[in-house]
């Protein structure tokens, strides 16, 4: 069994995939800073950014699908903000009286927690744009192009290519457990055992695992110490950008400065 | 993999000075660790550091049942704490973060540095202070260790939880009285389940591998420092969110006189002041004009998509 399921990269050839993956790097995080930037309820500016990652997305050939089931995932947390529905003084637009508590919702509440959800959703899909049109390596690239310190580039690198490896290996310790794991179908009686000693499998399990992790990152270790590794991580320079990037990068950041503008004015 | 902790934020839940004020702090902490990890392990810094945060990262995939289909399962910076000491374990913490954000947009990139201050910062000096503390009381022994590793796990999962529920209210997501109790009692719960798998890892390493645990011991060079950041860190949090949700709206008093609130929510400055734009006056407009321009985009892109497939297949077959 292994886990290649783990790596979000898609492949494909479009456009988008093609695009350096500095400038997408940046793109998408100067998009996720705008679409932070809007006001609460300004409706027509967040249409404009949703068309324009749906845009992406279709020109991709990712499949509008996709990326909305994955964008899903960042979905429970909108619970965080479901109270403003109720607590942000303005308009009544109905009040419920359950018991003792009353219920009031507003139209300044209902606003601001769509704008949450909604700007919260449209980043979601620019991320996973990035992240399922660019390889890891390029996004690394990417990351040490902005300044990332080279450290940290090396140390996130290496993890994200033991990352199946372990990941495997936790599958293993999963299956090994679940195989010895049986179930008597005796009514009343208690299944798996109470929760400490389930705990303290789990607890085995990942004790388990960081063994496994040091020895390996021992091994690994000697084996750069054999191809030559003195403490220093060389990486290739990166190629100079292209004019083609340049223009790619203004005219995103200027999309996205023209709609910051609007949304001011806009907003009242 | 389903989670029900809530402590990877997603982009949208926090206000743009509050997260670029997180970078900022996350950013320098992060820095320092790196110098200070480089000096301890020298060059076997890259590949132990990279490997044990991908094996936080696989051992995040290790549950257990715990009822109506929740499950348990570990965040691990109080074990990395315990195993590689503070410093290391920010550096691995980091790394974990990033890459749920990068790769599985597990939390988003703008409030990457507010995740990274939690989980690493918050998570890893507050375990730091809470396994000092124990052992100094209950000695170096098994029992001590253990004990240590639970109330760890316990203390970096809680105050991590009521850090995520403070800033969701300074950046006006989340009111106060409701978002401090539900990330602290839901927390309180999920910290129990961290503290067990804890337990139960260090309960294997001290049989299986003892000098693993003294590893970590050798290393905290400038651990004062972390215990004292990690205990400033819990006592804020600790006696703050508390105050702020049971003071009606306490918290949000501040931010609104802070302007924080404002500031999440109003232009940061306004360009023609009550003038009214010809044609986009009216906001109900304003947003039909934006749907037939955005639709307009949309299908102009898929058009040109479909119209280049369509023209690629007729050439290639």
């Amino acid at each position: 069994m292994h886990i290649h399921f783990l790596d979000p990269y898609q492949r494909g050839h479009s456009p988008v995939h093609r695009t350096d993956a500095r400038v997408k790097l940046v793109l998408s995080v100067a998009f996720i800073l705008t679409t932070a930037l809007i006001p609460i309820g300004v409706w027509p500016i967040y249409v404009l950014l949703f068309a324009m990652v749906i845009s992406l997305v279709i020109l991709s050939g990712l499949g509008v699908g996709f990326v909305f089931k994955r964008a899903a995932l960042a979905f429970p947390f909108v619970l965080a903000a479901l109270p403003l529905l109720f607590t942000t003084p303005g308009l009544q637009l109905f009040s419920l009286t359950l018991g003792t508590w009353e219920i009031t919702m507003t139209l300044p509440g209902v606003e601001r927690f769509f704008s949450i959800a909604l700007k919260s959703w449209i980043s979601v899909q620019a991320a996973i744009l990035l992240t399922a049109t660019t390889q890891f390596p390029d996004i690394l690239t990417a990351m040490r192009a902005v300044r990332v310190p080279r450290l940290l580039v090396a140390i996130i690198g290496l993890m994200w290519r033991y990352l199946f490896v372990l990941a495997d290996e936790a599958l293993r310790l999963i299956r090994a457990r679940s195989a010895r794991s049986g179930e008597a179908d005796v009514p009343g009686h208690r299944k798996g055992g109470r929760i400490s000693w389930r705990a303290q499998t789990a607890g085995g399990m990942a004790g388990n695992l960081f063994i496994r992790s040091i020895e390996r990152s021992e091994r690994i270790y000697v084996a750069m110490l054999s191809r030559g590794y003195d403490g220093e991580v060389r990486t290739m320079p990166h190629p100079k950008l292209e004019v083609s990037n340049w223009i790619e990068l203004i005219i995103g950041g200027g999309i996205l400065i023209l709609l910051l503008v609007l949304s001011l004015l806009i907003w009242e | 993999m389903l989670s029900v902790q809530a402590l990877h934020i997603p982009d949208g839940f926090l206000s743009v000075v509050v997260s670029i004020f997180l970078w900022f702090i996350s950013i320098l902490i992060v820095g320092y660790a790196l110098r200070r990890v480089g000096q301890d392990l020298g060059e076997r810094q890259v590949p132990l550091m990279g490997v044990l945060a991908a094996g936080i990262f696989a051992g995040q995939m290790l549950n257990f049942a715990v009822a109506g289909g929740t499950s348990g399962h570990l965040m691990g910076a109080a074990i990395a704490t315990i195993l590689m000491g503070p410093w290391a374990a920010i550096l691995i913490m980091t790394s974990v973060v990033s890459i749920q954000a990068l790769i599985f947009q597990d939390g988003g990139l703008l409030v990457l540095g507010a995740n990274i201050f939690n989980m690493a910062v918050v998570g890893v000096a507050v375990a730091y202070m809470a396994y000092r503390t124990v052992l100094r009381i209950a000695g170096n022994a098994k029992r001590g260790i253990l004990i240590g590793g639970f109330v760890a796990a316990w203390f970096s999962i809680e105050i991590a939880s009521l850090s995520v529920a403070m800033q969701l209210v300074f950046s006006g997501t989340s009111p106060a009285k409701l978002a401090i109790p539900a990330m602290a009692g839901v927390h309180a719960l999920i910290g129990i389940g961290e503290g067990l798998i804890t337990v139960g890892a260090l309960a294997f390493l001290l049989s299986a591998r003892p000098d693993l645990i003294k590893f970590g011991e050798t290393r905290p060079v400038g651990g004062r420092l972390v215990w004292v950041v990690g205990l400033l860190v819990a006592l804020v949090l600790a006696i703050a969110s508390p105050l702020a949700s049971t003071r009606p709206d306490g918290l949000e008093w501040v931010a609104m006189q802070n302007g924080f609130i404002d500031r999440a929510q109003a232009p940061l400055y306004r360009i023609f002041p009550d003038y009214l734009y010809p044609g986009v006056s009216h906001e109900t407009l304003a947003t039909i004009v934006a749907g037939i321009l955005g639709t307009a985009i949309v299908l102009g892109v898929s058009l040109g998509v479909a119209y280049s497939r369509r023209n690629r297949q007729a050439s290639g077959g």
